[in-house]
């Protein structure tokens, strides 16, 4: 090793918005989408709350969520959890591989069987909730 | 035979004259089938001996010309001239301190490979006449794929976590671990989980997954880091819910 070699710096901050890498944002916009996932499991909580207080201030919060803020923000909500939802179960054949003797089950089907776990739940609590 | 003719923008870094690199543009008449290590054979053959870049099988098994083109790790025996426009920027590997010119400062990646014990640790000593440890085919399909591994570090070049935190064991070193831990003749992976379980080894990586994008021999490490953190939390689990149960 030379007595002098030279150290290219990475910004802390900006390190994502490298150019040439693509890739660092699409991993910074999956990171991003855990805030609004975040949010809304407090807004559960928030929802909870009220519910304790009782008829008046559940009808209150009801109402809250029904203002134009409270749509945009579950519409926000919503689009950002199915991509962080489909940007992990993209990568779950990596994670979670299953050898069946020689054979890797083929990773599209670890995919699937994760969103179809996903459909049956939406459907039973959509059941459960009409 | 087809020849085009291309610039060359080569970072060049000279430890005994520069303060900081820069960049030299070479103009390479080059073939059809080139690659850009030979348009880099070309410029120190014809152009400028003083040019210095590391390389030796040219056939993507050696690992040793990893470098970064148009901002991208890769291997230049395996990049083709053909794929790109008539200009070309080489830069050395990044996240690594430059040597000189394309060379970079390896030893940091070597001590960390060092540490995860990439060796087959037997489960119990055997005599040579006891004969050889025998493996099926699907113990071996378990791992064989980390073994495709190169060392060319450009899964460490793509690495952001690895930019940020150097101590980071990183991609290439504990796939390499997991390898060996996956082995069914081996019996050291609680020494190896010793380093890679750790706060800079497996959760120092947030899966951004770039390394397997990049890898040349489709050793996918980030799915061997993410299967390291399944099975040391399991391990957790084990530990300190059915302290009973052996590992």
């Amino acid at each position: 090793m030379s007595n002098k070699p030279y150290v290219r710096e990475v910004s802390k901050t900006t390190w994502f918005l490298n150019p040439q890498q693509p890739r660092y944002k699409r991993y910074m916009a999956r990171e991003v989408t855990c805030i609004f996932i975040g949010a809304y499991t407090f807004l559960l909580i928030v929802a909870l709350k009220r519910l304790a207080e009782g008829p008046d201030a559940f009808q209150g919060f009801l109402n809250a969520l029904h203002s134009p803020l409270g749509v945009l923000f579950n519409l926000a909500a919503l689009v950002a959890a199915v991509y962080h939802s489909t940007s992990w179960f993209n990568v779950t054949p990596q994670a979670m591989p299953i050898q069946r003797g020689e054979e890797f089950v083929p990773g599209n089907i670890i995919v699937g069987a994760h969103y179809a776990v996903w459909a049956v739940v939406s459907l039973i609590i959509l059941i459960l909730g009409i | 035979m087809s020849e085009r003719q291309i610039q060359l923008e080569v970072l060049r870094y000279d430890p005994e004259t520069d303060s900081e690199p820069r960049f030299q543009s070479y103009a390479v008449p080059c073939k059809n089938e080139w690659v850009v290590l030979d348009a880099l054979n070309y410029v120190k053959e014809n152009l400028d001996t003083t040019l210095s870049y590391r390389w030796s099988c040219h056939m993507a098994v050696c690992g040793s010309c990893g470098m970064m083109i148009n901002g991208e790790p890769k291997l230049s025996c395996k990049a083709f001239i053909r794929e790109y426009s008539d200009k070309i920027r080489v830069e050395p590997l990044a996240n690594f301190p430059i040597e000189r010119d394309l060379v970079t400062v390896v030893e940091d990646f070597i001590a960390k490979l060092t540490r995860v014990k990439p060796y087959l640790i037997p489960k119990e000593d055997k005599p040579i006449s006891a004969g050889e440890f025998k493996q099926t085919p699907a113990e071996l399909m378990k791992y064989k794929q980390y073994t495709l591994c190169i060392n060319c570090m450009l899964c460490y070049a793509a690495c952001p976590e690895y930019a940020l935190v150097p101590d980071f064991i990183g991609p290439a070193a504990i796939a390499l671990a997991h390898r060996y831990n996956q082995d069914s003749r081996d019996g050291g992976r609680d020494q190896r989980q010793e380093v890679i379980a750790t706060d800079e080894g497996v959760w120092e990586c947030s899966f951004v997954g770039a390394c397997s994008e990049v890898c040349p021999k489709h050793v996918d490490p980030a799915g061997a880091l993410q299967q390291v953190k399944v099975a040391s939390t399991i391990d957790w689990y084990k530990e300190h819910l059915m302290p009973w149960v052996k590992k």
